[in-house]
């Protein structure tokens, strides 16, 4: 693999670029692996790094039965905050926030990342009250976080119409949040990954899991028969399906959640605007596209399309902030299917199968999770148990209790 | 988007109903474990392919009422009545 630097840039200019080294291999798969990972997206690539990169385990296989960031790892809509109600969860989102500061250094790829913050907006004066508690919270958690007024989102946003039906009262901002280029991170995975002796495997669907006396023993597959004693699933809004060869069931529900692009314009929006009481949130990316998300199509699915209504409310909720953007032309509009537990805190750990461990459960949220998801379970399958930020994210907590029930403090777009 | 095909109200637009998840679930006696009372609360089979579930027509008759939709291609083979048990796969 040939490094990315200002040198090899001008080396391969001088031959019309047509000599770069491919960025990973495309191998056939073994026999057999200590570590097999399921899903090719940004968690599973997360993962099989940092096995190979902290752990030194690098007999490992990644299994995609599309391409390379193929789900929604090339759907998300790249924002990156750690502003979370719950110290569980501010500690972990901060780890990962953490982590996209130094991996573009680390992998030797420009993951874009942009830390031009992240606005949470109040409409009503219990939005401001819940937003104060919100913002105590982060504080006390150790996070980055400021309680911003009505003339400084003025200031900060000059773009947005604070009096909208819902009149803009005040919010609060994390400046360390904001945005990184959307696939950035996946590609600079996998290379990093590939690069360390794992073997990505594309277009290879998992059809059963061999399980015997309770311990894992291998998957079959479209490419054959693979065995291992240590497999994770990392499949997002197909972990049920997986979860089901295996013999147990997950708290998961698979749900469509749309997001779209604008044609790009000049730079208008230099912060990532979200709201929680019109259900909406707003970014531009640095192609000068607006990125817009709102709300999941509340329905069983996993038809990655979602409903016209549903779209249509996001729209007119954004309009109602950004009366101008009512002109631009949407580019392009996608859903993926999110997995979304009853709490919509993650499932991170081990399973009720010996050997089985699990990501999943990130909602409509796991891209700015993706590096923190990665290193966490690549600690908990090297150790046979959770590493420490991520002992609440356990399956067992949905028989004891102990719930982490984001879901009513973190309010929209997770 | 799709038609709802409302016992009571004929086919409308899925607007109008509110999802209420997988049906047929039968609330476990107070005194199990606490594991088959997680499994009760939380825990679903969310297939892909066809799913019983059960939906609200909100903004009309009020109804509560199950479906039998498949979840890749959305595709409503059977709407029925709360009290009607499980169909056999086979329909």
């Amino acid at each position: 693999m040939s490094r990315y630097s200002a040198w090899n840039l001008a080396r391969n200019a001088l031959s019309d670029h047509q000599h770069w080294d491919p960025v990973w291999r495309l191998p056939e798969p073994k026999a057999s692996y200590d570590v097999v990972i399921v899903g090719a997206g940004g968690h599973g690539l997360a993962t099989a790094y940092f096995l190979a990169s902290q752990h030194g385990i690098r007999n490992v296989a990644v299994l995609e039965k599309g391409y390379i960031g193929g789900g929604n790892s090339g759907r998300n809509t790249q924002v990156v905050r750690s502003n979370y109600f719950y110290p569980e969860s501010s500690s972990f989102y901060d780890r990962s926030v953490q982590l996209y500061e130094r991996l573009s250094q680390e992998l030797n790829f420009n993951l874009m990342v942009s830390q031009r913050g992240v606005l949470t907006l109040a409409h009503s004066r219990h939005d401001l009250e819940a937003n104060r508690r919100w913002f105590n919270s982060i504080k006390l958690n150790g996070v980055d976080s400021k309680l911003t007024s009505r003339s400084e989102i003025a200031k900060l946003a000059p773009c947005l119409n604070l009096d909208a039906h819902y009149p803009i009262l005040g919010g609060f901002f994390q400046p360390r949040g904001g945005i990184s280029r959307h696939d950035a991170i996946v590609w600079a995975l996998a290379r990093g990954a590939d690069s360390l002796g794992v073997d990505i495997i594309q277009g290879c669907e998992v059809s059963g899991i061999d399980i015997k006396d309770g311990q894992v023993q291998g998957v079959r597959t479209t490419k054959g028969t693979i065995a291992t004693k240590k497999l994770a699933l990392v499949a997002a809004g197909h972990s049920s399906v997986l979860a089901k060869m295996s013999g147990f069931r997950l708290p998961i529900t698979s749900m469509p959640l749309q997001a779209m692009v604008t044609e790009p314009i000049k730079p208008i929006l230099n912060t990532v605007i979200m709201s929680g009481a019109v259900h909406a949130y707003a970014s531009q990316s640095d192609r000068g596209e607006i990125v817009i998300g709102g709300g999941a199509d509340m329905h069983h699915s996993y038809a990655q399309r979602g409903s016209v209504y549903t779209y249509r409310i996001n729209i007119r909720a954004i309009l109602e902030l950004f009366p101008w953007f009512s002109r631009l032309k949407v580019m392009r509009h996608w859903a993926g299917i999110v997995d979304i537990s009853p709490d919509t805190t993650a499932i991170l750990g081990k399973t009720p199968v010996q050997g089985i461990y699990i990501n999943c459960g990130w909602g409509t949220g796991g891209y700015k999770a993706i590096p923190a998801g990665g290193e966490t379970l690549a600690y908990t399958i090297a150790h046979d148990e959770p590493h420490p930020l991520v002992t609440g994210f356990n399956l067992e907590r949905f028989y004891t209790g102990a719930l982490i029930d984001e879901g009513a403090a973190a309010g929209v777009a997770h | 988007m799709f038609l709802i095909p409302c016992p009571h109200c004929g086919a409308r637009d899925e607007q109008e109903f509110t999802f209420g998840g997988e049906g047929h679930i039968v609330r476990p006696d107070e005194s199990v474990d606490d594991e088959t009372w997680g499994q009760y609360l939380y825990f679903r089979d969310n297939p892909k392919g066809l799913h019983y579930e059960r939906w609200c027509h909100s903004f009309g008759c009020g109804t509560w009422f199950n479906l039998a939709r498949d979840t890749v291609t959305h595709e409503i083979t059977r709407a029925y009545s709360i009290l009607e048990p499980k169909p056999e796969p086979a329909q």
